[in-house]
């Protein structure tokens, strides 16, 4: 094959693809970050947890026990997903004076613990998984595209339009939002409040385990990616606004694309520090965020 | 913890004067010593995270940051430009103070999280500098020829010798800190700690406040980071990481963060279960820190300065029953 000229343009606009890319690995990953947040105001700090055993479980059942994706895709996802549940059973509803000292703290006791037992099982090295179809780059003016990059931002438009449906037109979904308004109220109209967080929970481990087999065949997985993950999914939720959808999409999107610029442009080794950079950024110059409101950030309890 | 008792420090300051004579008498305990060296530098940091815990109601996860800007400080001023090591350490402890503000102002105007978040970013950035900066750092082999401490030509350079310099700053730091906690400026504390709301509303510059703690706390993780270079005379980015800071959390959260007992507590505690008694676990340890995080958040909100009050509470409900 002839080497290809690759000029700047060509260049930037790989930057551009890869971001948007990961980006959207990000945005799902600040969905779920966003899901919990909305029901019950905590972060959960094992959000990265959930998109590392997403990944780490479907290698598992697609590579190891030689499932077909079609069955190793919601197998994964139902697995994770109950991992996600039990987090809120064994970490959250314990807790007898939930503060937001106590959630964050028992967040990250679970994450760590998750963590642990992903070492436990699966050992310290990458694992790597069949990309869904095929490694053939796609050339598109100049740069390459992997045919994993539209399973990635599908699945990210797919679930933004199932989550619009849920919340929108069904009394479930309803019933979430009503509880992330106001609990107390919500509870007096006879919402379940306890199970509205269970599901909570349930909904975003879905959410990052979709992010985590999507992203492993073009990343790889392993057992301590969950942390860095899970704060640049932050990032992205206060680049876009604590609690808004929009917000966290569009903070994705812009964070993973400035990590690819910056990774690209000025020093890859600061690869992972870009969007922290942002994030503190972010921060300090606008911690409403761009679509977020800091009058409803005032009503909140934490 | 409104007022401090002096007999439980006297005990504590005998114990600690005379540990390094019966662990030499002791076998078993031999080793002990330089362990209560790491329980020392731990406590310094922890005494401060407990302020800004228990007191003014934030989260840190990026007290190992503060704890390697003082180590790397002290070690590059020292091994590459041969300054005086006293001299470094000050210098660090006014580097970490900079950059507390730097990040604490913004982020302690918020309420809830952001200081958390905030300070988890700063964390990993700053252990991102560490590896990549090879040229003033080392890089991840990390840097080595720190020198050690000496004073009026008196060297710190055995480990009792060390102990005592250790443990000197770290009772300096407790006291000085319990004298803080009960005058006005902890009464404030405790105040923004019962309700935000009201104590603003007294005239109290709640997120001031904050800062000040926040800043303090990266001060004395600061100063436990150059005793820390200057006794192992080496350091490399692992021992700042992330782990690093959701131990120091374990600490607090185990000993109990409304007491500053608990701060020394759980720095015990911890040193001593990572160095002696969790090797039989090897990497599996974070599990049982994972472990022992949850359970104290959910049993024992008070962390071990609250078990006492529970079996007055037991003994009580008795007697009121009987």
């Amino acid at each position: 094959m002839p080497m290809e000229k690759i000029t700047f343009a060509n260049q930037l606009l790989q930057y551009l693809i890869t971001g948007l890319t990961v980006g959207s690995t990000y945005a799902m990953v600040a969905i779920g970050f966003n899901i919990i947040y909305n029901v019950t105001e905590i972060i959960n700090f094992a959000q990265g947890e959930f998109v590392m055993l997403g990944g780490l479980v479907m290698v598992f059942l697609h590579v190891a026990a030689g499932l077909p994706i079609v069955l190793a895709f919601p197998l994964t996802v139902i697995i994770v997903t109950l991992v996600g549940m039990l987090l809120d059973r064994l970490a959250i509803r314990p807790i007898r004076q939930p503060s937001v000292l106590t959630l964050i703290i028992a967040t990250i006791a679970a994450s760590i613990i998750i963590k642990g037992i992903a070492m436990f099982i699966w050992g310290k090295d990458p694992f790597d998984l069949p990309a869904f179809s095929g490694r053939n780059p796609i050339h598109f003016l100049g740069a390459v595209i992997q045919p994993q990059y539209f399973w990635i931002i599908g699945f990210l438009i797919v679930i933004v339009i199932l989550l619009t449906l849920f919340f929108e037109k069904t009394i479930i979904g309803k019933a979430m939002s009503a509880c992330a308004d106001n609990p107390d109220a919500a509870s007096l109209v006879g919402i379940n409040v306890k199970r509205m967080i269970l599901l909570s929970f349930a909904l975003s481990a879905a959410i990052g385990a979709v992010a985590g087999i999507t992203i492993t065949p073009i990343s790889l997985m392993e057992y301590d990616r969950g942390a860095m993950l899970a704060i640049k999914g932050f990032g992205a939720v206060v680049l876009g606004g604590l609690g808004s959808f929009p917000g966290a999409i569009l903070g994705g999107l812009i964070l993973g694309t400035i990590e690819s610029f910056g990774a690209g442009l000025i020093h890859s080794g600061y690869k992972d520090a870009f969007a922290l950079i942002v994030l503190l950024g972010a921060l300090f110059l606008r911690p409403s965020g761009l679509l977020g409101s800091i009058e409803v950030s005032k009503f909140k309890r934490f | 913890m409104l007022r401090i008792r002096k007999l439980p420090i006297i005990i504590f300051a005998l114990f600690i004067i005379v540990f390094p004579w019966v662990s030499r008498l002791i076998p078993v305990i031999q080793n002990y010593p330089d362990l209560m060296i790491f329980a020392g530098i731990y406590s310094l940091i922890t005494i401060g995270l407990s302020l800004l815990m228990g007191y003014a109601g934030q989260i840190s996860l990026g007290q190992a940051a503060f704890y390697g800007i003082g180590a790397y400080v002290s070690a590059i001023l020292t091994a590459t430009y041969g300054l005086n090591p006293w001299f470094c350490m000050i210098i660090g402890m006014i580097v970490a103070a900079i950059v507390a503000v730097l990040v604490g102002v913004p982020s302690l105007k918020l309420k809830g999280h952001y200081l958390a978040m905030a300070t988890l970013a700063f964390g990993i950035i700053v252990f991102i500098i560490f590896n990549e900066e090879v040229e003033w750092t080392g890089g991840p082999d990390g840097m080595s020829g720190i020198p050690g401490l000496s004073m009026f030509g008196f060297a710190f350079d055995s480990v009792e010798k060390y102990y005592y310099l250790v443990w000197f700053f770290v009772f300096s730091v407790f006291v000085f800190t319990i004298n803080v906690i009960q005058s006005r400026t902890g009464r404030a504390l405790r105040a923004i700690h019962a309700s935000e709301a009201a104590s603003s509303a007294m005239g109290i510059n709640v997120s001031r406040f904050k800062v000040v703690v926040f800043v303090y706390s990266a001060i004395l993780a600061s100063l436990a980071g150059s005793l820390y270079a200057y006794y192992l005379n080496f350091i490399n980015p692992s021992t700042f990481d992330l782990f690093f800071s959701i131990k120091l959390l374990i600490m607090i959260a185990l000993g109990g963060m409304h007491d500053i007992w608990g701060a020394i507590i759980g720095a015990f505690l911890i040193t001593f279960l990572s160095f002696e008694w969790l090797h039989f676990f090897g990497e599996f340890e974070v599990i049982v820190y994972g472990v022992i995080l949850l359970l104290v958040v959910i049993f024992l909100p008070q962390g071990m300065v609250g078990i006492p009050k529970i079996f007055k509470g037991l003994f009580n409900r008795k007697v009121s029953n009987g």
